[in-house]
């Protein structure tokens, strides 16, 4: 049995009342596509961001290649090599791709000019530029604000942005949600891509089709909570909808 | 390679989508009537170094209020930090009862810092205690102004040494008086940082996006203090010129201040819900308020028409940037 390459065990996170996760415990290893499922509001977002480092959790644990860590903020996520596409995409919507794609790791304009704070614009465009056409993510205007952008557009870009640092894990909270079916396509394409060259994808999505054709394992959530992890290649679109609707009990209420 | 080349832009679309365009424009324009209509009076030496003076005070503030605007924030206590500024400043100066060369030198330095020290507690309150700009800055207004006040006994001060007032205050380089020296330095070392380097970035980014930029691994709350800091600095400077200006504290005559340097920001195409602006849009913003007003003396009407004149532009730029941020979000 390989260590995973992320877990997170027993992981609680109320928000007032609202106990969005209860004890929820998942696992990732090297190289493998996880789709994590569930209703709206089982608690897949919370699950995310709190391996992001964007929340903390009020209790449970987080172990990277079996090592205890916590993350204090989404720096230590990113340290680790976990990279992020949100649900709400988090993008700056007034800067331009190349602006959203190097946020917080801008490259340095050479010597005394980039200890002054100045930056090396033109070749993060030129980098940027050779990630997009080697993602195959289309943007219409380089230099132009993403506000100008259509939702996929933009969505392109966020994928992008994850996909060119990820080093480890990459988490996709519905990536697909604003696609047509072509773009959908190819960012299904993109994430076998990305796990052939060893990094693990967990892929939130509300498409079973999608999730079948593309992950290796599905982890569903209910009431933030883990209830069931299967091999894809083991099940079908209907023991997923049981899972995530009730007919199965939770992990560990069971005997 | 994927890129479609975006359809061509008319010119329209273009005026639309450059608000810098469009305010130098019409500075341009006004110019251009006031020059007509007068222009003895109105390219006279006298009335272009006025014009320069009084706009480069207000763009002092400007430049820190540019950066403000652009976190989506506000600073309503320019004037006031201005004016304690001015006030801490003569007092320390005349506190020493020497004319030696440090003393002015002290006297900036403790303007400058009090300034620093207004825009900290902005930032601490706005950053850390999350609480939101308008009201905070408000608040420190009120209390800048009153201590300012209760030092003073609300007469003005004077005493403020010569040599600032002839170096400064009345001094001139090359025919360029020392004030609009001063402020162009200023304003261009704003504008490189805020334009070219990773903090002006950042500042952009906080404005359009608090949460993404986090995320992206900004320093939210320290970068949201430096910026209250930075506008804090640039009154602390602007009350030490106007010290050398009129050789007197006046604190009854910045309580528009905060209104005019958010009107010239705005008016320069900057967006107060955050993420655009610019510092030359700000630099024309300054200049169409001050070139109103001497222009419409000169040529004989009441200058009152200035004040009518702005608030119709400042409405027409604030719709505008409405309009564009509806056209976008679709
Ligand atoms: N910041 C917050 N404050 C309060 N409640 C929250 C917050 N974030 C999430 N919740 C609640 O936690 C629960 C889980 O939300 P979460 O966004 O993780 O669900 P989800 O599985 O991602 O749903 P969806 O499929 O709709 O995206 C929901 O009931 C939600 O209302
Ligand atoms: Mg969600």
């Amino acid at each position: 049995m390989t260590i995973p390459i992320l877990s997170a065990r027993n992981i609680e996170k109320s928000f007032g009342q609202m106990r969005a996760m209860q004890g929820a415990s998942f696992d990732i290893h090297k190289g493998e596509v996880v789709a994590l499922i569930g209703d709206n509001g089982a608690g897949k977002s919370t699950l995310t961001k709190i391996l992001s480092g964007v929340l903390a959790p009020d209790s449970g644990e987080i172990y990277v290649d079996g090592k205890l860590v916590s993350f204090g903020s989404p720096l230590d996520a990113r340290s680790h090599g976990i990279e992020t596409v949100y649900q709400d995409l988090s993008l700056a919507l007034d800067l331009n791709a190349v602006q959203n794609l190097y946020l917080g790791r801008e490259i340095a304009a050479p010597g005394v000019l980039g200890r002054l704070g100045f930056l090396d614009k033109s070749r993060m465009r030129i980098n940027a530029q050779e990630s997009f056409s080697r993602l195959g993510v289309r943007v219409p205007d380089i230099r132009a604000a993403v506000a100008n952008f259509s939702g996929g557009q933009r969505q392109g870009i966020a994928v992008a942005r994850a996909l060119m640092w990820a080093k480890r894990v990459v988490f996709m909270d519905e990536p697909t949600a604003a696609l047509g079916v072509a773009q959908t396509r190819n960012v299904l394409e993109l994430i076998r891509r990305v796990r052939d060259t060893g990094v693990s994808v967990v892929l939130i999505s509300h498409s079973m089709p999608d999730v079948l054709a593309v992950s290796d394992r599905v982890t569903v959530l209910r009431h933030g909570r883990r209830v069931a992890t299967y091999t894809t290649s083991a099940i079908t679109s209907d023991d997923l909808v049981g899972a995530m609707t009730g007919a199965l009990e939770p992990e560990g209420a069971a005997a | 390679m994927q890129h479609d080349t975006p359809p061509p832009a008319p010119f329209l679309r273009k005026l639309l989508d450059s608000p810098e365009l469009m305010i130098f424009g019409s500075l341009i324009l006004i110019i251009v009537i006031f020059m007509i209509m007068a222009p003895a009076a109105f390219l006279s030496g006298i009335n272009l170094r006025n014009m320069a003076i009084e706009a480069s005070m207000m763009m002092i503030l400007a430049v820190g209020m540019t950066y403000v605007i652009v976190t989506s924030g506000i600073d309503l206590s320019v004037g006031a930090v201005l004016v304690f500024s001015s006030v801490v400043s003569v007092i320390t100066m005349r506190a020493t009862g020497s004319d030696a060369a440090w003393v002015p030198v002290l006297g900036l330095v403790v303007s400058l810092l009090s300034g620093a020290a207004w825009g900290l507690i902005n930032g601490i309150l706005i950053a850390r205690a999350r609480l939101t700009p308008l009201i905070v800055t408000l608040a420190t207004m009120g209390v800048a102004l009153g201590l300012a006040r209760l030092l003073t006994g609300g007469i003005d001060l004077t005493g403020v040494p010569r040599s600032i007032v002839n170096s400064i205050g009345i001094g001139r380089i090359g025919g360029i008086p020392v004030i609009v020296l001063i402020a162009c330095i200023f304003a261009i070392i704003g504008g490189v940082v805020l334009h070219m380097t990773r903090f002006g970035l950042y500042t952009y980014a906080i404005g359009s996006n608090e949460q993404g930029a986090r995320r992206a691994g900004v320093k939210l709350q320290r970068h949201l203090i430096i910026v209250y800091v930075i506008s804090g600095l640039c009154a602390g400077l602007a009350g030490y010129l106007t010290l050398a200006r009129f050789s007197s504290t006046t604190i009854s005559g910045h309580s528009m201040d905060n209104l005019k340097a958010i009107t010239a920001v705005v008016l320069g195409g900057a967006s107060l819900f955050g993420g655009i602006g610019s510092m030359y849009g700000t630099a024309a913003g300054v200049f169409i308020p001050v070139v109103l007003a001497s222009g419409l003396i000169i040529v004989g009407l009441p200058s009152f028409w200035q004040e009518v004149a702005v608030g119709m532009v400042l409405l027409a730029a604030v719709l505008l940037d409405q309009y564009r941020r509806r056209s976008r979000s679709s």
